[in-house]
């Protein structure tokens, strides 16, 4: 097991200092995320203009994982369409639970720093908890979203 | 003790660490290629060959159901069971074997009593107490009773360093006070309650008391008949014991007055379709084949803590954590939560420079096993405006050389977040 392959320079700057670590005005979406076994909590805010996502911003506290896997998930996906974004959780989702996604990892981009959390299943909901309250957001009703 | 020099004869403090912990097995292994260091027994206890013979024995030997049939492994299963029986009685210092309940844990004692004296008792108007230390399963079991009886749940305040102070009892008892319930010592900050002045004072009001002990049995004296405690809930996995297997103490005038908790075998003493004459206590409480194995390695895990001067063994845990205190106090940027005077066997913290999720993750991969998280003590967290501590937590087994690990790897968690 390699600390370092889980927490690497890119997880820790952004842990360090989140991207859009702000809620965008306008905004017509909004969900918040928790996870009840370390108590990590994220409101999430975004644009959607037609399919898609124009701004996104979020306000937390959490680990290091949930907290850079929220803002690089933001820098990722502003400016990408649903199917895109659907795409790109589905890749993610992959790559953190099960090695079938190792091949895929090029299309991640930054996203692939995230490829050490399947050594650390008990980190697995730190890295998806902003994807399932983004998830959340862009359903039909805006609510909770919890990793449990 | 084989050394029969007068020093060692006459110093009944003597307590051999390294002789202790060869009785654990589970110390005995490395985690992530390093030497297990556990400091979670909070969360539960790791048991001494001693317990888990105990219990392989009862399956591979005395494997019978007890109160039942007449053959002879019946008889042996039974004996041993009722034997664990009088040890929990005699740990505690109970008056009567009757006032025992097996229970599955902690959990489950308090349940019984919210669900069986609670519903019988508690009228609209009526308050219970409890205080804003206590783990979830001392809180959610009164609120659920308050909603159905219309009784409100009262909260006594702690103070910054983790207090639980007379003032703040006496000013939230009142004359609608029916029922107090907390713990003996808290899961999250170590801090022992001054349970015997609360308890008398809640008594002057003429108010039942009962005592979450889960925290406490190993680390502090538990004499129920001295407390003068109404009830007191324990469970046997934090006391290098078995999990699955608990016990209530209550005072057998309020048994006897209290319906039963589940209905099934062994809780009967006749049934016809017409009316159903409940068994003598405890066995009224306790319904269906119980966790026989888990009871009679309770009993061989109290045999194992009671074989050594509890008092040496205290002594132990308060140096070794002292000294935890005196080395984090070293570390830059760590924070201790949980101040109180006293307290005992737990160290809660916080870092500067990183999240405890991610101190648990490192801690872990220099083989130091911590807990993180709330505790099951959200309201505690609260208090404090944080989500999360880690928390180092000490039993008879742990060591200076525990600690040392643990702050080293916490200079890990630095050179990696720093």
């Amino acid at each position: 097991m390699d600390l370092r392959e889980l927490y690497q320079e890119v997880i820790l700057d952004h842990g360090r200092h989140p991207r859009n670590h702000r809620f965008p005005e306008p905004h017509n979406r909004e969900a918040r995320g928790y996870n009840p076994l370390c108590g990590d909590k994220i409101t999430l805010r975004l644009q959607l203009d037609g399919d898609k996502i124009t701004d996104i911003g979020f306000i937390g506290q959490g680990c290091a994982i949930s907290q850079a896997s929220c803002s690089t998930m933001t820098e990722a996906i502003k400016g990408k369409t649903l199917p895109e974004v659907q795409a790109l959780f589905s890749k993610f989702h992959t790559m953190v639970t099960s090695d079938e996604g190792a091949d895929d990892l090029d299309a991640l981009g930054k996203l692939a720093v995230f490829a050490g959390v399947r050594e650390f299943p008990m980190r697995v909901k730190c890295a998806t908890l902003g994807w399932h309250t983004l998830n959340q957001a862009l359903g039909d009703e805006s609510g909770e979203a919890t990793t449990e | 003790m084989t050394d029969a020099s007068p020093i060692a004869a006459s110093s009944p403090a003597a307590f051999d660490v390294q002789r202790v912990r060869e009785d654990f097995p589970a110390l005995h292994q490395d985690v992530h290629g390093k030497p297990l260091v556990y400091l979670d027994s909070a969360a539960t206890s790791l048991k001494p060959q001693s317990v888990i013979d105990a219990v392989t024995e009862v399956y591979a030997r005395d494997c019978a159901n007890i109160h039942r049939a007449v053959h002879l492994l019946s008889q042996r299963a039974t004996a041993r069971f009722e034997e664990a029986r009088e040890k929990v009685r005699a740990f505690v210092n109970a008056a009567k074997k009757s006032e025992v309940v097996f229970t599955r844990g902690t959990t489950e004692a308090i349940n019984l009593v919210a669900h069986s004296w609670g519903r019988a008792h508690l009228r609209e108007g009526d308050e219970v107490l409890v205080t804003e230390l206590e783990h979830h399963s001392n809180i959610v079991p009164w609120q659920i009773l308050c909603q159905q009886t219309g009784a409100t749940l009262v909260v006594v305040p702690m103070t910054d360093r983790g207090e639980v102070l007379r003032e703040a009892f006496e000013e939230q008892l009142t004359e609608r006070t029916r029922f107090v319930a907390m713990a003996h010592v808290s899961n999250a900050l170590g801090s022992v309650l001054p349970v015997a002045e609360l308890i008398a004072l809640a008594h002057d009001r003429g108010a039942v008391v009962l005592l979450d002990g889960a925290q406490a049995m190993s680390h502090v004296d538990v004499d129920v008949q001295a407390l003068g405690v109404d009830f007191y809930a324990f469970s046997g996995h934090k006391l290098y014991g078995p999990s699955g297997i608990g016990a209530l103490y209550g005072k057998e005038k309020l048994l006897e007055g209290m319906p039963p908790y589940q209905g099934g075998g062994d809780m009967i003493r006749s049934v016809t379709f017409e009316e159903t004459l409940y068994n003598e206590l405890p066995y009224k409480f306790e319904a269906g084949t119980p966790n026989i194995a888990g009871a009679i390695g309770l009993g061989a895990a109290i045999d194992y803590f009671a074989s050594f001067d509890i008092q040496a063994v205290h002594a132990h845990e308060n140096a070794v954590l002292r000294y935890a205190t005196d080395a984090f106090e070293a570390v830059p940027g760590v924070r201790l939560i949980g101040t109180a005077p006293g307290k005992v066997a737990v160290l809660s913290f916080l870092m500067d420079a990183a999240h405890p999720h991610d101190i648990g993750t490192i801690v872990d991969s220099e083989g130091v096993a911590i807990r993180t998280g709330h505790h099951c003590a959200q309201p505690v967290m609260e208090h404090f405006e944080i989500a999360a501590t880690a928390r180092a937590s000490l039993g008879i087994y742990n060591t200076t050389d525990d600690i040392d690990a643990l702050v080293g790897a916490l200079r890990k968690v630095q050179e990696l977040f720093g």
